[in-house]
């Protein structure tokens, strides 16, 4: 996902003198081409993520359009107050970019851990947050950021995660993709795990529970009315993603049903409110957090029983 | 231990190894049998990434079993990429992200100060890392507060990740930056251990920082001032070899 972003912005960038690529010292061999192509579109901050975000802004002010790219946290976290006002704050076309959604850097430990970013980011005013799940979402994304004004924010996956879809969704609506059709529960997921999710609708078809499966890219602005939509005849709504439930994407989707007031019974699957107390990879960080495929596939068996 | 991981960060573990030895070893007061002892003092590492490099010290200083190194980033094992004082005897706090332990240690200076307890604070932090910003103000308040009782240690190896140090975003004139912040500033060759001993050990009444110039991948020809081998793992083949390199300079006394 991490080689399709850059390929994907490495083209907008030739076509658009206004795209910065500004890293704070990420990016070995990932920003290679880019740099060849653009250099004078390029800028290696050094370790120093609030400059970073600070330098995007003074740039985005006089219409440059900075994508900020770094991390784990590091691009967002570290450099939260910059995000908040001197991105959010005065409405700046800057696209903040984190590499390694979730667990993904699972053996570095808690501090490479992304797992509240998509609150904190969600929080802020004016901004976009997206979480593409495979290489096709993520240059359907990168497509919508000429178009879209104000901060953003992409979260990535790591690398090579499996294609999901056939063909590039359009996310313009920002509605739900369907993965997969089914008529009994809707399980709606944002970013790579979604391979879980698929593993999970195959083994439930097989204990007769059908699975309707779709991704939710666009975060927010969140398309409360499509997600609805796409639920329509099946028991409620699943939500999966790696990341901590307290203002996550199961959160966002559980307070705009709220607001609408719409009855749609939802499950929540996310990430324990811990930092990861051992040593271990995505998957058995997942496992530790009950988001195992087989942790989910119970967990809805049981959701669907019950409502 | 890297290799087997699949790990990176080899190139900074060697840069780092020889500061930490000696800290660890023979100025510090510390040891593996007073680990919660209220009078040791206490080492701080700041370039948490080095965590191979690290931990190798620890566990061969008798902190932990050494058996923990053969199952680095090992699911369910104690020790992961990044120095966490979560359940690992001799680490004093978590790092991972940069620039983070100078403020945390100067906040244990003064605190040290406040209660006139005599234990020193010793921070190892690496050259890119000091173009994070925390680092300058914690290194501004730590000479308004004459704190020393601080020691900063930096490994001065001149590579980041995608570069050399000077080409992205320059220290120098490096010592004379933390002289303008009114730090004490000794340079020695961050290889030579009893050049560390007495740069370290040595009194003084400001905060001192040491800057220990080194090579990254230090003692590895491939490794040694090689860009990629921050990000790289090594591959059996590499390991060996760069083990066998290790064992011959040891045997040779040089380290
Ligand atoms: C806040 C933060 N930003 C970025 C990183 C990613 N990162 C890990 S090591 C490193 C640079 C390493 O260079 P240096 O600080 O000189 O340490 P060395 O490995 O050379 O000793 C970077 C940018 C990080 N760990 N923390």
């Amino acid at each position: 996902m991490r080689d399709a972003f850059m390929a994907a912005l490495t083209e907008q960038a030739q076509q658009d003198s206004r795209v910065n690529l500004i890293i704070a010292d990420i990016g070995f061999k990932v920003v290679d081409d880019f740099v060849a192509k653009m250099p004078d579109q390029f800028l290696n901050v050094g370790i120093a993520e609030q400059a970073m975000i600070g330098v995007a802004a003074g740039m985005a002010s006089l219409g440059k359009r900075p994508i900020a790219y770094s991390l784990g946290n590091f691009p967002t976290i570290r450099c939260l107050e910059q995000i908040r006002n001197d991105l959010c704050y005065h409405d700046l076309n800057v696209t903040v970019v984190s590499v390694g959604a979730g667990l993904a850097y699972g053996t570095l430990g808690y501090t490479h851990h992304a797992v509240e970013d998509i609150a904190l980011m969600r929080a802020l005013p004016n901004m976009k947050v997206y979480s593409p799940a495979d290489a096709l979402e993520c240059r359907a994304v990168v497509e919508l950021l000429p178009t879209t004004p104000g901060p953003k924010y992409i979260r990535l996956g790591k690398n090579r995660e499996p294609r999901i879809h056939e063909v590039q969704p359009d996310l313009s609506a920002g509605a739900p993709v369907l993965v997969r059709e089914g008529s009994d529960v809707t399980l709606m997921v944002v970013g790579p795990i979604v391979t879980q999710a698929i593993e999970a609708a195959q083994e439930l078809a097989k204990q007769g529970i059908s699975v309707r499966l779709l991704t939710c890219p666009v975060i927010k602005p969140l398309n409360i009315t499509a997600i609805r939509d796409a639920a329509t005849g099946t028991a409620g709504i699943v939500t999966l993603e790696e990341h901590t439930l307290m203002g996550g994407f199961g959160s966002a989707v559980l307070e705009a049903l709220a607001v609408h007031g719409w009855r749609i019974p939802v499950l929540p699957l996310a990430l324990d409110d811990a930092a990861a107390s051992t040593v271990g990879s995505q998957e058995y960080l997942r496992e530790q957090n009950g988001l195992a495929t087989h942790s989910v596939i119970s967990r809805i068996a049981d959701f669907t029983a019950s409502v | 231990m890297v290799s087997s991981a699949g790990a990176s960060h080899i190139g900074s573990a060697l840069s780092v190894i020889d500061i930490a030895s000696v800290l660890y070893g023979r100025v510090a007061n510390v040891a593996p049998d007073r680990v919660n002892d209220p009078d040791r003092d206490i080492i701080l590492i700041s370039k948490g990434h080095s965590a191979s490099g690290i931990y190798a010290v620890l566990g061969n200083a008798g902190y932990f079993p050494l058996e923990w190194l053969d199952r680095y980033c090992v699911d369910g094992a104690p020790l992961g990429g990044h120095v966490t004082a979560h359940g690992i005897p001799g680490v004093e706090f978590s790092t991972g992200a940069l620039g983070h332990a100078l403020p945390f240690g100067v906040g244990i200076a003064i605190a040290s100060k406040r209660d006139a307890h005599p234990r020193r604070v010793f921070v190892v932090l690496s050259d890119g890392e000091c173009q994070e910003g925390s680092n300058w103000e914690a290194a501004m308040l730590a000479s308004q507060h004459v704190l020393g009782n601080l020691t900063a240690i930096i490994d001065r190896n001149r590579l980041q990740i995608l570069a050399n140090t000077e080409e992205i975003s320059s220290l120098e004139p490096f010592a004379d930056k933390w002289l303008a912040f009114g730090w004490d500033v000794v340079e020695v060759d961050g290889h030579d251990h009893d050049a560390l001993e007495t740069a370290i050990a040595g009194a003084h009444d400001r905060p001192r920082v040491v800057i220990a110039n080194t090579t990254k991948g230090k003692g590895v020809d491939f490794m040694e001032n090689s860009v990629p081998w921050h990000t790289n793992t090594p591959n059996a083949e590499q390991a060996s070899d760069a083990i066998a390199q290790l064992e011959a300079l040891r045997e040779g006394g040089s380290r």
